[in-house]
Order: structure tokens, then C-alpha cells, then sequence
């Protein structure tokens, strides 16, 4: 473009027009989804880091005046600490079941060829398919019936359920990303199989599948409606703070709020790079 | 002692047979090619004796014990790949340690062997380096150690120089060739390099389709290719085949002129490679397409009704495009090949 010297642009003008048009377009729509997703993250961390008096006066602050009153007033709130603990047991129990059924699923998709292969990635993504008030209520009674409803284990087996489908996928494209051949090497070096898989493939895919019990803990921990359907002492906190939402004063909500969406956040931007992979898109 | 035997192996992938009714002994301490295009089954058939894929049918044996119902770990063998595979995630120590570990031998010895295959790869300055930090040509080097630290039976290589650039292949192939006589192991590698084939072989044996066309030693398998496919897939250029029409018992004439053969019922094919021919009188008239000079020779590129016949001469010759050469085979250098079956006829 710089060797043009005369007044002839090098493009027509309608085309940069268009051009221009079409990049001001983009950075529109990418104000409109930052301002989407961080609007309501601001507003909810502003309110979190004010004291109980601010969150009501008018006007807001636009920086927080970092008192923890409101924080402090949740934690000592009665019930949070056991939903905290609560919510904490349950994702960490999904956490262990979705990977442990997850990773061995996403390793034999990867390595193996069997009958009914693409079917069964596609059902794998199909079970997101049914919403999730659909199935708890037969889950409630089927829950109820074996003892299951109100217990942490009964819970996390429904957030695996949610997380499962996460858990393959991303480990599916973990181990499909280690040459089949660092395998095969270690067992021309002496490995069986489960050996060649502990010393050469976990070692190559920990980090992907931290990253995914990461995912499976944060789908879990942010998981409300079945947490609410089948709990009632044993509540997470999810399930808490949608049952006291109405009764409780507004700093509380955003406290609570708070509290769930930033471990939430911090999790999900750590182990972005794996997400991304899971898609297929070219992360770093 | 490991002699390896393959007798009758086949393997089928569904419809598709990817190998037919294998039979090759490769004796001890011997240095076996497997020569041929890809997709002709050499690598099937390296994998199904490194224990990686099992035969549809047949047999393997390594040192007179039956394996192929054996994982790779009880074979004796060890295996060089194409891509190198070098764990990423230990060091180049811990790399060629890692069989070794495994046999869980003491450690004393774990670091001698180390110590000295790494030596003897040219590698010992690396020793704590990761793959990430080696070039391709060090990465041979340590999956080649790795191996030759095992101390096996048997030593499999696919294709393991192919990724390398070709100055680097030159060395390393002159390296292997010495590494591997002096380890005293009985080897298989695998190549689509018929220079690499020829120079390292103590016997190649040419694949063709899921069959071994010919095992021979490598001047053999030049000078006397079993069928019409080894003549035109070794040697470069290639060897160049005339239709020999049938004139008398052993008489037949090939591009016009009457030559003495080999006694045949009908029609054969004529080959001579193109280095075994001179200009002189009485012989095949050659009108001349390309003149290539490469220093030591010339390639001339010719046409001989219709068909393509190069000939490599001495390079003081003068032709140019157009000229008709008459190129006298060496009586002793022809071939004859019987078009049906494309075998050699004696």
C-alpha cells in the first residue's frame, strides 16, 4: 500500500469504506459483550467490597471502599458456613467421580476404535440435551426412594452427570494430543499398559486433567437448580442463598454473590487454555 | 543369538490385506532392510514383529522362541521410531534409563550403560537436557540410545532418519551402520530410501504390494532383480525395459536389432541398466531428448520407439537434443523379465 504514489487510492473507496464499516462494527460488538459479561461482575464486586450502609445509600462509588463489613456479616450469617462446606463437599466429590469416570472414557475414545465410536461422542454431548427440571423430579423421588435425596454423594452424582460430558471432551483431546507412539515406545521398553499409561501419558496430561477437575468443580459449585430440588438440610450454598434471597437484606446478596461468583471466576480463567482446546481452537 | 523367522504372517485390516502369507529369516546379528513404497506393508509388518499389531495369521520367531502371542516387553526387542518418540517429560538420562529402570537393574549399572550408549551416540553432553531442547538429529540420537541401552535381541528401526534434513541423514546413517555392527544385534529397519537401503543392508528385501518381491544382498538385488518391479523401483534413474520380440529359439529383436536371450516361448521384456551401456556401433538407435551433465557422468534422456530409455555415459560425450545415439548394452548386464508374471527369466 505504501508503494502508491499518486492520488489513485489503491482501493476503491467504497470497499475501504466498507472495511472500515465492518471494523467498526466489531469493536462495537465487543464493546457490547465486555461491557455484558463485566458490568454485572463490577457492580456485584463494587457492592461486596462496601460497607452494609453504602450497598443502600445513592450514589454509588465507583471504586469500593474495601470494607468488609458486608463480607464479614455473610460468613458469620447463620447456615453459610455449612452451605460453604456444603457446596465445597459436593463439588469436590463430582470433581473425583466426573474425572474418574471421565478421563478413562476420554483415554478409550482417543486410543481405541470400537463399534458405535461417533455415536457415542455425540451422545456424550446429547445428555446436555434435557433440561435439568426435567430430570429432577423423577431423580427427587428415585433419590428419596434409596435413600440418596439430601446427601452430598446424591448431589454430586447429578453434578457428575452435568460435568461428565466436559470431563470426556477435554480429556478426550488431552490424551488424542500425546503421540500414540511415546506409548508404544514404553512398552517396547518393558511397560504393560497400565505402566506405560502411569510413567509416560499421566505425566504428559496432568495439567489437563487438573484443569478439567478444575471445570468439574466449578460446574458443580455454580450449580443451583438441583442443589435446590434435592436438598433441604443439607443445603449448598447455591441452594442457601436462593432459599434466603427474598428474607435476607440486600448487602447480603451481594456478599453472597460474591462469594460464589469468584472462585468461580479465578477456576475457569486458570484452566481457559484447556477449554479452548476442548473446542478445538489454537490456545496460547 | 536371535534369529528371527516370519513364516506365513498375513494381516488384514477388514477388506483390505495389507500383507500376504510373509516368510523371511533374518539370521543372527544380520542387518535386514525392508525396502518399498508406502503403503506396500514394510512398517505392518516391523510392527506386527515388534509386537505393536498382531498377524491375521503366522507365526513369529525371535531366537527359536515363538512371540507372536507375546506383549512387545517379553520379545527381546527394542524399537527406534519414525517421529523419535522421546518422552518429553524426562530428561535425556532418564530417557535412555527408562528400560532400563523397568528391568529395575541396579542402579551402578542403570548409570553405566547411560553413561556409555550416550557416549557412544555423541550425546553425553545432553544428558540433562529435555526433548524440547534438542534438535532432530539429537533426538535420533537419544531414541537410538534408549534402544541400544536395552541391550536387545533384536533392534527395529522405522524409517528413523526420514525426518532428518539430508546432510544430517548421510551422517547418521554412516553412524548407525557402525553403532549397529559393533552391538552385534540382529536388525530389521524399515525405509522407503533405497540409497539409505543399499548402503546399510546386509540384506534388503523389496516390498511390493503386501509381498516380499525379492530378499537379497543389496548388489544382488541391483544387479539381478527377481521381477520387472525391483529393476524400476531401485537404481537411479531407473532400469530400462524394451519389448524383445521373439525371432528364433534364443533370438529376439529389441528395438530392431537381433539379440541372443534366454530361451523363452513367446514375447519377453528386455532390461539393462542405464550405466551399462556405451556408444558404438551395431547398437540400440536412441534418439536423444535431454542431456543432463552431473560431473562424473551424463544422463541422456532418449526415446527408443516411443518409450523413455536414459543412459548414464561418460561425460566427454557431445550429443544434443535431436541426435540418434547408438547405445551397445554390455552383453553380460542384460535382463530379461516375462511380461505376465514381470519375474525375472535366467
Amino acid at each position: 500500500m505504501t508503494a502508491v504514489t499518486n492520488d489513485v487510492p489503491a482501493v476503491p473507496a467504497t470497499v475501504t469504506d466498507a472495511r472500515k464499516a465492518g471494523s467498526g462494527l466489531m469493536i462495537a460488538c465487543i464493546v457490547v459483550l465486555c461491557v455484558w459479561v463485566l458490568l454485572p461482575i463490577y457492580l456485584l464486586l463494587v457492592n461486596a467490597l462496601s460497607s452494609p450502609a453504602e450497598v443502600t445509600s445513592f450514589p454509588k462509588r465507583i471504586i469500593p471502599s474495601f470494607d468488609f463489613g458486608s463480607l464479614s456479616f455473610f460468613l458469620n450469617f447463620q447456615g453459610v458456613g455449612k452451605a460453604l462446606w456444603n457446596s465445597v463437599a459436593v463439588a469436590l466429590l463430582t470433581m473425583v467421580l466426573s474425572i474418574g469416570i471421565g478421563a478413562p472414557a476420554g483415554y478409550a475414545l482417543s486410543r481405541f476404535d470400537f463399534p458405535g465410536k461417533e455415536a457415542f461422542r455425540f451422545l456424550v454431548l446429547m445428555t446436555r440435551a434435557f433440561p435439568l427440571p426435567l430430570l429432577a423430579l423423577p431423580l427427587a423421588v428415585l433419590f428419596i426412594r434409596t435413600g440418596l435425596d439430601d446427601t452430598a454423594f446424591g448431589l454430586a452424582i447429578v453434578h457428575t452427570t452435568l460435568s461428565l460430558p466436559f470431563a470426556v471432551l477435554i480429556t478426550f483431546s488431552l490424551f488424542s494430543g500425546i503421540p500414540v507412539e511415546l506409548e508404544e515406545a514404553a512398552w517396547t521398553l518393558g511397560c504393560n499398559r497400565w505402566q506405560a499409561f502411569r510413567k509416560v501419558v499421566l505425566p504428559l496430561a496432568l495439567p489437563g486433567i487438573a484443569a478439567s477437575a478444575v471445570f468439574a468443580f466449578t460446574i458443580s459449585w455454580n450449580e443451583v437448580f438441583a442443589a435446590a430440588v434435592l436438598t433441604i438440610e443439607n443445603r449448598t450454598l447455591t441452594a442457601f442463598l436462593l432459599q434466603s434471597i427474598n428474607v435476607s437484606p440486600l448487602y447480603l446478596k451481594f456478599a453472597g454473590g460474591a462469594a460464589l461468583v469468584v472462585p468461580a471466576l479465578i477456576f475457569i480463567f486458570a484452566v481457559r487454555r484447556y477449554l479452548f482446546a476442548m473446542w478445538g481452537i489454537a490456545n496460547r | 543369538m536371535a534369529e528371527i523367522q516370519i513364516k506365513g504372517v498375513a494381516k488384514r485390516f477388514g477388506a483390505f490385506t495389507a500383507l500376504h502369507q510373509i516368510d523371511l529369516t533374518i539370521a543372527d546379528q544380520e542387518f535386514m532392510v525392508l525396502l518399498g513404497a508406502s503403503g506396500c506393508g514394510k512398517t505392518t509388518l516391523l510392527r506386527i514383529v515388534a509386537g505393536l499389531e498382531t498377524p491375521s495369521q503366522g507365526e513369529v520367531w525371535i531366537g527359536g522362541r515363538r512371540v507372536d502371542h507375546l506383549p512387545p516387553r517379553k520379545r527381546g526387542i527394542a524399537m527406534v521410531f519414525q517421529n523419535y518418540a522421546v518422552f518429553p517429560h524426562l530428561t535425556v538420562y532418564e530417557n535412555i534409563a527408562f528400560g532400563l529402570r523397568m528391568q529395575k537393574q541396579p542402579q551402578s549399572e542403570i548409570d553405566q550403560r547411560v553413561r556409555r550408549t550416550a557416549e557412544m551416540m555423541h550425546i553425553e553432553q545432553l544428558l540433562e537436557r529435555y526433548s524440547g531442547q534438542l534438535s532432530g538429529g539429537q533426538r535420533q540420537r537419544v531414541a537410538v540410545a534408549r534402544a541400544l541401552a536395552m541391550e536387545p535381541d533384536v533392534i527395529l528401526m522405522d524409517e528413523p532418519l526420514s525426518n532428518l534434513d539430508a546432510l544430517l541423514r548421510l551422517e547418521m546413517r554412516a553412524e548407525l551402520k557402525g553403532v549397529l555392527a559393533d552391538s552385534k544385534t540382529t536388525a530389521i529397519y524399515v525405509t522407503h530410501d533405497q540409497v539409505e537401503a543399499m548402503s546399510l543392508a546386509d540384506r534388503i528385501a523389496v516390498m511390493h504390494q503386501g509381498r516380499i518381491v525379492q530378499a537379497a544382498p543389496p548388489v544382488e538385488v541391483y544387479r539381478n532383480p527377481a521381477a520387472r518391479f525391483v529393476g524400476s523401483f531401485i537404481g537411479n534413474p531407473p532400469m530400462n525395459f524394451l519389448p524383445a520380440k521373439k525371432l528364433g529359439a534364443d533370438q529376439f529383436i529389441v528395438a530392431g536389432s537381433a539379440i541372443k536371450g534366454p530361451n523363452a516361448s513367446g514375447d519377453i521384456e528386455f532390461a539393462i541398466r542405464p550405466e551399462d551401456m556405451a556408444i558404438g556401433p551395431g547398437g540400440i538407435p536412441a534418439t536423444v531428448r535431454v542431456v543432463e551433465p552431473l560431473g562424473a557422468h551424463t544422463l541422456v534422456t532418449t526415446d527408443v520407439d516411443g518409450k523413455i530409455f536414459r543412459a548414464v555415459l561418460d561425460s566427454n560425450i557431445e550429443a544434443s537434443c535431436g541426435d540418434i545415439l547408438s547405445l551397445v548394452p554390455r552383453a553380460d548386464r542384460i535382463r530379461w523379465f516375462d511380461p505376465q508374471s514381470t519375474s525375472a527369466i535366467q
